[in-house]
């Protein structure tokens, strides 16, 4: 087996257009949650949302390219262009052959599907644009980043809800630590910032009026956010032996299904998802010192994920400090996972542990250091990523400090 | 603008090149535009002009409408307006 690191990485989302300025955020606890701005909005009952408003795609992308490329695209290939110029790598011959593009991505193009249901139904207009479909396909963003820097190689997206990034980042792991590839690309993307895409959310009574609050016994449920990650997994060696910045290594995994309902979290689910990830990296409980926790500022999350880090970390679970990014960025979906890889990175190689803000009272249900309100300074070797998604899904990612 | 501007204009788009640059002669191939442009074109055309234009990717020479140059698309769509208005 191979050992895997990160050696590029790239983001945008409501609180950071790229990396470093994402970062900058999560250590001043910025959040990037505001009124939301499209058409119809008016007509939700839940208006809030980290939505991304200072990007303007057409200073990015030509009008050829907007054609085609969907708002969760163009997220995407933002992210992966700063993530592969990070990493120094260039694809031609073999490693082009081999590195391939595997991304997660709940709903794909959203706003496209959005928008032309609108122009048919409301509008009544009889004909769309011929790219709907390229456009709104979920595996486009995956192969638009493959076509743009020539990666031949394993290309798929994976679409399991809110883990679908962790799934994502798992099996590009897998192809690397499998020495399938020495090289992959992977994270994900989500925007369904959309009247649709949002009215869908609030159909389910789950959604926040005024702020995400994980943790905090005041909760009052989830908030959407929109975004992309993306990430150049790397051999250790093939890393080593060109002298590429190491940014952290990935561990391990493991995924897991409750197999009991649709839309409530299980604690026996996640719990396992969280151990067999530790065995599989070979790392012990106490080594983890930080867990970005799945977060969503719902109540039947908040509990059964920290009643899960409980059943798993016993006594240790009290040093373990856990947050919820979430509370910055909102809920990016089928993006969050990737996206939530970035405070890990901050974690293991800073030594900064980005804050759960928003934090009001305390719940004893959620009895853990959630790293409330301000960052910390704190010395962390082993961090994990958490990802329970709608489905009973469970996708868990253990990184270590390099 | 003419039938002609508007088509001229609408394939200059399309080629990414200046409408001087199209003239009655031009083919669709001749200018660069692939078939994904191609469809593109006809959506332009469709939503210009309020025609359906029928055009089948898989059968492109059994169309009735003439695609083969700037020419024949002009002549084309005439006809069609004539026939669906």
């Amino acid at each position: 087996m191979k050992r895997v690191v990160i050696t590029g990485s790239g983001t945008i989302n409501s609180i950071g257009q790229n990396i470093l300025q994402t970062i900058d955020s999560l250590k001043e606890g910025r959040c990037g949650i505001t009124d939301l701005k499209f058409k119809d909005v008016e007509r939700l009952s839940v208006k809030i949302g980290g939505q991304i408003h200072d990007f303007e795609p057409d200073k990015h992308f030509n009008r050829q390219q907007l054609s085609l490329y969907d708002r969760y695209t163009q997220l995407t290939l933002l992210a992966g262009k700063e993530a592969i110029h990070q990493s120094g790598l260039t694809f031609s011959g073999e490693i082009a052959e081999s590195t391939g593009v595997v991304l997660g991505t709940a709903g794909g193009g959203v706003s496209t599907w959005d928008d032309n249901y609108r122009a048919v139904y409301e509008d009544r207009k009889n004909r769309v644009h011929p790219f709907v479909v390229p456009k709104l396909m979920n595996n486009a963003a995956a192969s638009h980043l493959s076509m743009k820097y020539n990666l031949k190689g394993p290309t798929f997206t994976v679409s399991s809800a809110c883990a679908s990034s962790n799934h994502a980042m798992a099996q590009a792991f897998q192809i690397v630590r499998s020495a399938q590839s020495s090289v992959m690309v992977t994270g994900g993307s989500e925007s369904m910032l959309c009247f649709g895409g949002v009215k869908a959310w609030e159909g389910l009574r789950v959604m926040s009026n005024d702020a995400c609050r994980p943790f905090s016994l005041n909760r009052s449920g989830m908030v959407q956010g929109e975004g992309a990650a993306i990430f150049v997994f790397e051999e250790l060696e093939h890393a080593k032996r060109r002298g590429a910045d190491i940014i952290c290594e990935i561990k391990g995994f493991a995924m897991s299904a409750d197999a009991a309902d649709i839309v409530n979290p299980s604690k026996r689910g996640a719990g396992r998802a969280i151990s067999d990830a530790l065995r599989d990296a070979r790392v012990n409980v106490e080594d983890v010192g930080y867990i970005n926790a799945h977060g969503t500022g719902t109540a039947a999350n908040d509990k059964t994920e920290c009643a899960a880090v409980a059943d798993v970390f016993g006594h240790h679970a009290n040093k373990i400090m856990i947050s919820s990014t979430k509370s910055m960025h909102g809920h990016i979906i089928g993006g969050t996972g990737a996206v939530e890889i970035v405070p890990c990175i901050l974690a293991l190689r800073e030594g900064v542990i980005a804050p759960t803000i928003g934090y009001q009272e305390h719940d004893p249900e959620c009895a853990l250091d959630i790293v409330p309100n301000k960052a910390r300074d704190a010395k962390v070797n082993v961090a994990i990523s958490n990802a329970f998604a709608f489905g009973g899904l469970n996708a868990v990612l253990v990184l270590q400090k390099i | 603008m003419d039938i002609r501007g508007k088509v001229i204009e609408i394939i200059a788009d399309q080629a990414i090149v200046e409408t001087s640059d199209v003239n009655d002669e031009s083919t669709l191939e001749g200018l660069g535009i692939d078939s994904l442009g191609l469809v593109e074109s006809i959506f332009a055309i469709e939503e210009t002009f309020e025609i359906q234009v029928p055009f089948n990717a898989n059968q492109p020479d059994d169309s009735s409408f003439d695609l083969s140059s700037v020419a024949t698309i002009i002549q084309g769509i005439e006809t069609l307006i004539r026939e669906q208005s």
